[in-house]
């Protein structure tokens, strides 16, 4: 029989272990710079949805997206994972999952979640975005020979101060 | 299946291309021919069913422009596994024994109307979309491989090693079953398949794309006027790839 004072330990002992596990589970939720080394990586100055949210709900967006257009045959939602590979591909790496560097391995290798899509979906854009990007219109492309390069320069200065306060403009300095 | 399309949509679609009336130049004549491709965001509907015409008699012995074609579009490489490879299209030649008339042409899955491929899958994976192009949900395709052995065309094939560097617009991977998509991402783009351009590119012409279910359509004022035949009409599946010729 424990008594209940030792009882009353015990409860607070489960009680400081189930914040701890939920102050860790909360975790990669907001982890950026410095916690786990993950850098947002985005070319546009806003995500489809409100970046808190996406980190916790992309899979069901994804998912439901999925649906849409491979069963139904919905095409152009700005909620595709073409869409998202478009924006968030690592300049460095012309892809989104090749390395821990590049924005869905960031987080989900410092989470331990694997990610399947990669097996059969392209973890690269389609083409150069030059000139096909909703906010990067042909002519602030930089001079530079190399596509990837023309992203640093000529982002427009407004665009580069969200992207600065949001913390997603890193990928490509 | 939803087609219903919301109607404040089709309003804001309506009053768009009432927007760009001004690039009409003539009666008839117009600068940019509106795009026949489906808005974004509207889903494929069953009041087109799109179908193939292969005439046999323009298709030579040897050229295989249409399976090449296929290939770089879609990602179907050789894996050095011959007996492995995953097929999409291939091209057969005929031979009536008695009078030796031979002849060639390219089977590809015949986007069967009544498929027995969708009906085998135990999970749903295999399935016909709205306007008759029937597909695999790699998603939830478990490769189990019946619809291999339901299908009377060896339409399908299994895809047994891993693959790196995909189109973007065709997902593909180890462990699913694929076949012929008729080109569903370049349709929905209001594209030909790469095989039919291929086919015209190379001024063969043995290749025709469209909407069986519009009359107007060159698909259907063919089948229309010229004796074209189903392979296997007697399984009455009701297949969406006809042949002249055969
Ligand atoms: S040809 Fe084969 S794979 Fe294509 S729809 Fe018919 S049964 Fe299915
Ligand atoms: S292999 Fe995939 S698509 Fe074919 S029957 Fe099995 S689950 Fe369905």
């Amino acid at each position: 029989m424990i008594n209940p004072a030792k009882r009353r330990s015990v409860l607070g002992w489960l009680a400081a272990s189930l914040l701890a596990l939920l102050l860790a589970g909360a975790m990669p939720a907001t982890a950026q710079d410095g916690q786990g080394g993950h850098k947002l990586i985005a070319k546009g100055d806003k995500c489809v949805r409100d970046v808190d949210f996406m980190r916790r709900n992309h899979m069901n967006i994804l998912k439901h997206q999925r649906v849409e257009t491979m069963r139904k045959g919905v095409r152009g939602s700005q909620d595709s994972l073409k869409n998202c590979i478009e924006c968030h591909v690592n300049p460095a790496t012309n892809s989104v999952a090749s390395s821990k560097e590049d924005f869905c391995m960031g987080c989900h290798s410092y989470a331990a979640v694997k990610v399947d899509c990669f097996e059969c979906h392209s973890s690269k854009p389609k083409a150069s975005i030059v000139g096909t990007h909703p906010i990067i219109a042909p002519g602030q492309q930089s001079e530079g020979k190399d596509k990837q390069s023309g992203l640093s320069g000529k982002i427009p200065r407004q665009m580069q101060a969200k992207l600065a306060s949001l913390n997603m403009g890193e990928g490509v300095k | 299946m939803s087609n219903d399309v919301d109607n404040s949509r089709r309003k804001f679609i309506a009053a768009g291309v009432a927007g760009t009336a001004g690039l009409v130049l003539a009666p008839g004549v117009t600068l940019l021919d509106m795009a026949h491709a489906r808005p974004a965001g509207e889903a494929a509907s069953s009041a087109k069913r799109w179908g193939l015409l292969i005439d046999s008699t323009k298709c030579a012995t040897g050229c295989n422009d249409c399976v090449t074609a296929c290939g770089k579009e879609n990602g179907v490489a050789s894996t050095g596994h011959p007996e492995t490879d995953p097929q999409w299209i291939r091209k057969i030649e005929l031979k009536e024994i008695k009078s030796g008339r031979s002849h060639s042409l390219p089977m590809m899955c015949q986007h069967c109307a009544e498929p027995p491929c969708v009906d085998v899958c135990p999970t749903g994976a295999s399935f016909k979309r709205a306007d008759g192009i029937v597909l695999v949900d790699r998603h939830i395709c478990i490769g189990c491989r019946y619809c291999m052995m339901a299908c009377p065309y060896k339409a399908r094939s299994f895809v047994h090693e891993e693959h790196e560097d995909q189109n973007p617009d065709v997902p593909r991977g180890k462990g699913c079953v694929e076949a012929c998509t008729l080109c569903v991402h370049r349709i929905d783009k209001d594209q030909q398949p790469a095989c039919v351009e291929a086919c015209s590119a190379g001024n063969h012409g043995a290749m025709l794309f469209g909407d069986l279910n519009d009359s107007n359509s060159e698909i259907s004022k063919r089948i229309a006027t010229f004796a074209t035949t189903q392979v296997r009409p007697d399984l009455a599946l009701n297949t969406g790839v006809r042949y002249q010729g055969i």
